[in-house]
C-alpha cells in the first residue's frame, strides 16, 4: 500500500521555523520535517515531545561504575587476594581510574545504542527518500494525508505552506509509512503526529 | 549607553549557500586530485615496509630490537606516548571546543576525530608488539578464566592504560561515526548506482527527520560531555605509568596536567601538518581558513608554553629537593651540554644531551613566535613549526624515558641505548600506516563535518558577517544622530 504525503519544500531554515510555528497556530500539526541540518529550536516549534536519551546515558554509566568498583573489589578482595607492594586488598583509591573509564564506556555504548535502535539505525537498512535534496539545501515538511484526507483541509494547507514561504508544494506517494512522533499538545497531553 | 562587541572574522569564506558547501566538500570523493594515487602508492609502501617489520619482531621476538636490561622501554613506548598525544587534539576539537561553543571547531573537527582514530590505532600497536608474544595479548583482559583464576592487578597503571585505551578508542569511534552518518546521507543522495548503494548502507538509513535532529544534538553533547573528562584522564593515566614508578625522572607528580597539555600541543601540530596539506590539494581553503589556523596557533602557544613551565618546574623542583638522584638524572643525564652547561656546572656532558636541548628548542623556544599576529596567520610559519613540533614532542617522551633509564642507581649496569633498524622502520612504518588510513578517509569520507558547517553559515560566513557590520555601524550612525537631535531640542527648548 502507497502512503501518501504533501510535502512543503523551503529554502532557508529561519523560514521553515516560522512556517511551522505559523501551521501549528492554524491548528495542522505535520507529520515530520527534515532539515540538512539541526535547527535551534525547531522540535520546540513542532512540539515535539522531548528526548530522553540523556537519561538513557546517565542509567548506563551508572551500572558502568557499580560494575566496575564490585568487580574490582570482589576480584581483588574476595576472589583471588595477592599482596601487591604492600597495598591492603581493598584499596579503594586505585579502583577510581578504571571505574571512571568503565562509567564513560558504559555511557557512550549504551546511549548510541539506543539512539540507533530508537531511530531504526542498521547497515541493513535502505532508506527510502521522501526528497534527496534534504540532505543537501532544502527544509521540507511532510503532512499525513490520511490524517487530512479532506479537499478542504488540503486546500488549506496547501495555501498555508506557500504563503509561509514554501517554494514548492506537492503530493509524495511512499512505499513506507514514515514514523509517528510524539507531539505535545497544551495541557502535558501527549499525542502521535499520526492518523490513528 | 550601547556596546557591540567586535565582529568576529568569518569562518566559511567565498559567499556560500547551503549548496555550495555540500557540493565544495563532496567535490574530492567524487573527482580526487590525481596526487591522492600517488600519496596513497608512498604510504601504502611505507605501511606495508612497518608491517613486514612488526611481523619480522613478532617472528624472531623483542631482541631485534636495541632494549638491554637497563634500558627496557625506549622506542616503543615513545612512539605509543607520542600516538595517543597525537589522538587528543581529536578529542579536544570535538568535544571540549563543542562545549565551550567554539565554531571555529566545525572546519577541522571531523579529520582531526579521523585523526585521533588512526593514531590511537598506531599507539596501540606498540605495547602489544612489545609484549613479545602477542597471540596472548587477551591476557591482559579481566575475565573468567581457567588460569586458576588469575586475575590482572587492578592497583597497576598499565592495567589503568588498557581501560583508559579501549575507551577513548570505542568512544572516539562512536562519535565519529555518528557525527559522520548525516553526511554520508548527503553523499548517498548525489551518488548512483553502486556507490549509492554502499554510502546507503553506511549511512545507517539517516533521512534527517525533526527527531533523528533532536536526539542526535542530545547524543553528542552527552558524548562531548563524557569526552571531555575522558581525554583528560587517558593521558593522564599513560603519565601515570610513570609518575607512579620509584624511577628518578619519572617519580614527579607534575606528569598528569604536563602530559596532557604536551598531548593537545602535539596533536594540534598534527592537525595543522595534514590540515595544511588537506586544504591546498583538496581546494579547501574557503572553509578551513586563516582564522581556523590562528585559533589553533593560539592553542599551540598556550599548552607549548604550559609544557616549558612543566619542564622548568621539574627541573627546579629537582634542584630544591635537594634529593641527589632526582639532581643526577635532570643535571648529569639531560641538561649537561659539552658547551654550555656542562662546562658551566663543570660536569660532563650529558650522553642524551642532544635530545633534551632538541627537546627544549623545538617545544619551548619555538612556539614563542606564535605571540606575533603575523606569524600565527602565516602558513608557512605554520607548516613549519607543527613539523618541528611534531619532532620536539617525540623527544619529549625520548627525553623522560630513556634518560630517567639509561644510568640509574647501580653504575654497573649503565649503558647507553641506541635504536635498531627494525625500530626505526616500525616506527616510520606507522607513520605510512596513518597516512594510509587518512588518505582512505579523505578519498570516500567527507572530510569537513557538511551539517555542522551549514548550522554555522549564518553565523560566521562571511557575506552575513558584512551584513552584521554594516547593520551595526548603521545602528552607532543612528545613536549618534539621534544623540544630536537631542542636543538639538535641548538648544530649542533653552532659546524659548
Amino acid at each position: 500500500m502507497k502512503h501518501k504525503y504533501l510535502v512543503g519544500v523551503y529554502n532557508d531554515d529561519d523560514v521553515l521555523l516560522d512556517a511551522v510555528t505559523q501551521v501549528r497556530k492554524e491548528g495542522y500539526q505535520m507529520h515530520e520535517v527534515f532539515t540538512p541540518f539541526p535547527v535551534h529550536g525547531l522540535d520546540e516549534a513542532m512540539g515535539l515531545q522531548d528526548t530522553r536519551l540523556h537519561t538513557i546515558g546517565f542509567v548506563f554509566g551508572a551500572i558502568g561504575t557499580l560494575f566496575a568498583l564490585t568487580a574490582m573489589s570482589y576480584i581483588m578482595s574476595i576472589d583471588w587476594k595477592v599482596i601487591v607492594g604492600g597495598k591492603p586488598f581493598f584499596s579503594f583509591p586505585a579502583y577510581g581510574p578504571i571505574s571512571f573509564e568503565l562509567t564513560v564506556l558504559f555511557a557512550s555504548v549504551g546511549m548510541t545504542v539506543v539512539y540507533y535502535i530508537r531511530n531504526g539505525f542498521s547497515v541493513l537498512r535502505d532508506a527510502e527518500i521522501l526528497d534527496p535534496r534534504i540532505t543537501d539545501d532544502k527544509f521540507v515538511m511532510a503532512f499525513c494525508l490520511k490524517k487530512y484526507h479532506e479537499e478542504a483541509d488540503i486546500t488549506k494547507i496547501t495555501g498555508l505552506l506557500k504563503q509561509s514561504g514554501a517554494e514548492e508544494v506537492y503530493v509524495k506517494e511512499m512505499e513506507n509509512e514514515l514514523e509517528a512522533n510524539l507531539i505535545k499538545k497544551d495541557g502535558g497531553v501527549i499525542v502521535e503526529s499520526h492518523h490513528h | 549607553m550601547h556596546y557591540t562587541s567586535p565582529i568576529r572574522e568569518p569562518l566559511i569564506n567565498g559567499n556560500k549557500s547551503y549548496h555550495d558547501i555540500t557540493e565544495d566538500i563532496s567535490r574530492s570523493i567524487e573527482q580526487p586530485p590525481r596526487l591522492w594515487w600517488i600519496a596513497l602508492l608512498v604510504s601504502g609502501a611505507v605501511a606495508t615496509v612497518g608491517v613486514l617489520l612488526i611481523l619480522y619482531t613478532i617472528w624472531k621476538g623483542i631482541g631485534v630490537w636495541g632494549l638491554n636490561k637497563t634500558v627496557n622501554w625506549a622506542w616503543d613506548i615513545t612512539n605509543f606516548v607520542w600516538w595517543i598525544g597525537i589522538g587528543h587534539a581529536g578529542t579536544l576539537i570535538s568535544a571540549i571546543l563543542l562545549l565551550f561553543r567554539q565554531r571555529w571547531r566545525t572546519g577541522v573537527n571531523r579529520a582531526a576525530e579521523a585523526m585521533t582514530i588512526f593514531a590511537v590505532m598506531c599507539a596501540g600497536l606498540f605495547p602489544l608488539i612489545h609484549m613479545g608474544r602477542i597471540w596472548m595479548a587477551f591476557f591482559i583482559f579481566p575475565y573468567p578464566n581457567t588460569r586458576g583464576i588469575l586475575w590482572p592487578n587492578f592497583n597497576s597503571p598499565l592495567l589503568w592504560d588498557v581501560f583508559a585505551i579501549s575507551t577513548y578508542f570505542t568512544v572516539s569511534l562512536l562519535f565519529w561515526y555518528t557525527g559522520l552518518l548525516p553526511d554520508i546521507a548527503s553523499i548517498r543522495d548525489r551518488t548512483k548506482g553502486l556507490a549509492r548503494k554502499i554510502y546507503s548502507r553506511l549511512s545507517f538509513g539517516w533521512t534527517g527527520t525533526a527527531k533523528q535532529w533532536q536526539r542526535f544534538e542530545s547524543l553528542s553533547l552527552v558524548l562531548a560531555g563524557l569526552s571531555t573528562p575522558l581525554v583528560l584522564s587517558v593521558h593522564s593515566i599513560v603519565s601515570f605509568d610513570f609518575a607512579t614508578s620509584v624511577i628518578p625522572g619519572w617519580h614527579t607528580t607534575i606528569f598528569p596536567p604536563y602530559f596532557v597539555a604536551g598531548a593537545i600541543f602535539s596533536g594540534f601540530a598534527m592537525v595543522l601538518t595534514l590540515m595544511l596539506i588537506a586544504r591546498k590539494v583538496m581546494g579547501l581553503e574557503q572553509y578551513i581558513t586563516i582564522a581556523h589556523i590562528e585559533s589553533m596557533n593560539k592553542i599551540i602557544v598556550m599548552t607549548g608554553s604550559i609544557v616549558g613551565i612543566a619542564y622548568i618546574t621539574e627541573f627546579f623542583v629537582a634542584w630544591y629537593s635537594g634529593n641527589v638522584y632526582e639532581q643526577w638524572v635532570f643535571i648529569r643525564n639531560r641538561v649537561a651540554d659539552p658547551f654550555i652547561f656542562g662546562p658551566l656546572l663543570g660536569v660532563e656532558p650529558a650522553p642524551y644531551w642532544w635530545a633534551y636541548w632538541s627537546m627544549m628548542t623545538c617545544n619551548v623556544l619555538s612556539p614563542q613566535i606564535f605571540w606575533f599576529k603575523k606569524l600565527r596567520r602565516s602558513i608557512v610559519v605554520t607548516f613549519i613549526m607543527s613539523i618541528f613540533i611534531n619532532i620536539g614532542m617525540w623527544f619529549e617522551r625520548f627525553v623522560i624515558i630513556v634518560t630517567s633509564l639509561h644510568r640509574d642507581y647501580i653504575p654497573s649496569s649503565w649503558t647507553y641505548y641506541s635504536p635498531t633498524w627494525v625500530e626505526v622502520g616500525i616506527f616510520v612504518g606507522t607513520l605510512g600506516i596513518f597516512m594510509t588510513l587518512f588518505l582512505i578517509f579523505c578519498r570516500y569520507l567527507p572530510v569537513i563535518a557538511m551539517a555542522e558547517v551549514k548550522a554555522i553559515l549564518k553565523v560566521a560566513g562571511d557575506q552575513y558577517i558584512e551584513k552584521i557590520a554594516e547593520k551595526e555601524k548603521a545602528d552607532k550612525e543612528q545613536t549618534y544622530l539621534g544623540g544630536a537631535n537631542l542636543a538639538g531640542a535641548l538648544h530649542d527648548k533653552d532659546d524659548k
